[in-house]
């Protein structure tokens, strides 16, 4: 009698020899083979890479693309990483759009956002109802993170209320200035700006004469500065970002406004430096965390960033850009490709130490950052404050200068 | 500084700004006023203007042209060259394969067109997105008349503006080819049967008209010292509701209604409580007003000619 069991076992027997070959093949023997069996897990940026701050969004884009391809380089990643970038333009209807293509594609885990305060607050409610976990790397608003409970919403930089706290007891306490008018563009970004401001101002015991709001995007500023310019101000304060900021000390000189002009961290980039010409010398402004280039990583950071030759600088924000990147590569790596593990799993970020400093989430998801730089254009650079002529006595600000001038 | 000098500075300010406006409008009233078109890229034309001249500045500089009134004069005449040629094509593109069809037709191929222009600027001028620096190439220097600060630029810029203004309206009014125009917006079909070249006069009036928004262009980037890739998006709608104010058609009108543009502009920003957040609000909602009272503009009947 045949034994057919038999013949079955040995069928079974070759099936499972093959199978256990290629396995090895697969995942001992060839370590190309290796990486291609490695599960594709997509991230995306969404950021402004058009439009007024572009510059800021290109080097916040190029600080993601840096930390997923040194990801992809470490063999011990366990997927590897695909992109998708997206623009925003730094407008809220096509934020939320660039939201929504990115959520609705299942591949997307988590998603790098948003540079802009207007377009970040109004994709809050998006991300929540696509359940895709957030990171903001550049906007500044409060509510971003302190208006709801979200889980998917986390923000790896500072908000500006500890920024403009911190800025109105600089130029008070540290500077000496008392006369304030604030300028600042209508969005949520500069209201709230001149708000905090405010609010500093009133705690140190400054003086704001008044408080105008402009159009954002908007051309001419003469009119609003003839107006303060016959207030006489020590500090004309501007809420706003870089090409706007531009344009009132442009238009300031111009007019022959003899004034102090101080800024907000949404005028800190290269490009007011470059179109404000001689007209940025002895503009300061402020940002959260410490100078990149001051911290043990920042250095490494500059160089990778150089070594991938992209044509764009970092900008002040592309660091944050590019934690907020690995913090949500760690978070898959640990937790597996799934956006409610990796939401709960980034909202409880403690005690990281990356290159902006130590990292530390509150109840919001927000983190807690201990420092704010102030930097004041010298010589055609962003200088850090502490390091620069300014503050070691060498230099006058303008707005000292005028006041002293004055009389 | 007391009320009176804050009045005329801002007075000033608005003058200022009316100038670039009202070469802007003028364009856009010429097409109306030849061929019945609303050309929707004339905004971005403008904006086209200012990035040829900064471009053309590169170049001079690149030439090792260091004398600043030649390069300047260079710098004008470059500029008028390439957006006059591009307003041609843009007419032979966009408007004449279209004069049969729909008005809507036309003014949605040249919506489009301002966006391809505004578009190639951001992808193919080096970092296009950027604002860009505008060198200074008129006289610095400032000095006060009664309290009134005054750019020795600022005198440049009315100069040159009220300069183009005479040119054109000696080139309307003095010369065969504004004759030519005068008699095609007139009635075409009569100019026609006179014997005016129907199709080099519409040539003529897109060049002049993109040419003075060329202008406009290189006076804003001179006055602002800065030029943006969207700086035609809102240049474009001022100098339509500029040249409608004054009178869709009438090259006087578009003169007035762009002064008037700029000091409303500045008046509301500078008067009204919280106006800053509003003057283009202000503006516009005159704008409005006149279109409800007088939709034909200021100028638009009283005009013995149109054009």
């Amino acid at each position: 009698m045949v034994d057919l069991s038999r013949q079955v076992d040995r069928r079974e027997l070759l099936r499972t020899g093959v199978t256990a070959g290629l396995g090895l093949a697969a995942f001992g023997l060839g370590p190309s083979a290796g990486a291609q069996a490695k599960k594709v897990v997509k991230l995306s940026f969404i950021g402004p890479l058009t439009g007024g701050t572009a510059s800021n969004g290109l080097g916040g884009r190029n600080s993601f693309l840096l930390a997923v391809a040194e990801r992809n380089a470490d063999p011990k990643s366990k997927y590897r990483y695909e992109t998708i970038v997206l623009d925003d333009e730094c407008k809220p209807t096509v934020g939320v759009q660039a939201a929504l293509k990115a959520g609705s594609e299942p591949e997307v885990i988590a998603s790098v956002s948003h540079y802009c305060s207007v377009v970040a607050i109004a994709t809050v409610d998006t991300m929540h109802k696509l359940g895709l976990p957030s990171m903001v790397w550049g906007a500044v608003l409060p509510e971003i993170t302190y208006g709801h409970q979200y889980p998917e919403v986390t923000r790896v930089n500072g908000t500006m209320i500890n920024q403009n706290h911190i800025a109105a007891d600089f130029a008070v306490k540290k500077v000496g200035f008392k006369t304030f008018s604030i300028i600042h563009d209508t969005t949520d970004y500069g209201r709230g700006h001149a708000k905090y401001f405010t609010e500093g101002l009133e705690k140190v015991g400054g003086k704001v004469l008044s408080v105008t709001g402009t159009a954002k995007d908007q051309k001419d500023y003469t009119a609003e500065l003839t107006k303060v310019k016959a207030e006489k101000p020590e500090v004309i304060y501007y809420g706003g970002l870089t090409p706007d900021g531009v344009r009132v000390k442009v238009q300031m000189d111009k007019l022959g406004v003899k004034a102090q002009l101080q800024g907000t961290s949404g005028i800190k980039s290269d490009t007011f430096i470059e179109t404000a010409g001689a007209s940025a010398e002895g503009v300061y402004c402020f940002t959260e965390g410490a100078p990149t280039e001051k911290l043990p990583g920042g250095k490494k950071f500059l160089e990778a960033y150089a070594k991938m030759g992209f044509k764009e600088p970092s900008e002040a924000y592309g660091p944050f850009a590019y934690v907020a990147t690995h913090l949500m590569i760690d978070a898959i790596e640990e937790v597996g490709p799934d956006r409610a593990k990796v939401a709960e799993k980034l909202k409880r970020t403690k005690k990281r130490d990356t290159i902006i400093g130590p990292v530390e989430f509150d109840e919001h998801g927000q983190n807690i950052v201990p420092l704010i730089t102030t930097y004041v254009v010298q010589d055609g650079k962003w200088v850090v404050w502490e390091d620069s002529e300014y503050a070691a006595g060498k230099r006058e600000l303008p707005g000292l200068k005028f006041r002293r001038e004055r009389g | 500084m007391p009320p009176l000098e804050v009045l005329l500075q801002q007075a000033f300010n608005g003058l200022m700004l009316g100038v670039m406006y009202a070469l802007v409008a003028v364009g856009f009233t010429l097409f109306f006023g030849v061929l019945d078109v609303i050309h929707f890229s004339h905004g971005d034309i403008f904006m086209l203007g200012a990035f040829a001249g900064l471009s053309l500045t590169f170049a001079w500089t690149a030439a090792g042209l260091t004398h600043p009134a030649v390069a300047l004069c260079l710098t004008f005449v470059g500029a008028v060259l390439v957006t006059g040629l591009v307003g041609v094509l843009a007419e032979r593109g966009c408007v004449k394969p279209l004069a049969k069809a729909p008005p809507l037709m036309t003014l949605l191929a040249t919506l489009s067109l301002g966006l391809v222009i505004r578009e190639a600027v951001l992808i193919f001028f080096p970092r296009g997105a950027d604002p860009k620096p505008f060198p200074a190439m008129l006289p610095g220097g400032l000095f006060e008349v009664g309290g009134v600060v005054i750019r020795y630029e600022n005198l440049a810029i009315l100069a040159i503006g009220a300069a183009c203004m005479v040119a054109l309206d000696l080139l309307i009014t003095r010369t065969r080819i504004g004759a030519s125009i005068r008699a095609v917006a007139q009635d075409p079909e009569a100019a026609q049967m006179m014997g005016v070249d129907l199709d080099r006069t519409v040539d003529v009036t897109f060049f002049l008209g993109s040419a003075l928004a060329a202008v406009a262009g290189v006076l804003n980037g001179l006055y602002y010292s800065e030029i943006h890739f969207i700086m035609g998006i809102m240049g474009g709608v001022i100098g339509f509701s500029a040249a409608a104010i004054g009178g869709l058609g009438n090259v006087y009108g578009a003169i007035l209604g762009g002064l008037l543009f700029g000091v409303l502009q500045t008046l509301a920003a500078a008067f009204i409580p919280r106006g800053s957040e509003f003057r283009d609000v202000v503006a516009f909602a005159v704008v409005m007003v006149f279109m409800v009272l007088r939709p034909t503009g200021i100028l638009g009947e009283k005009a013995v000619e149109r054009v």
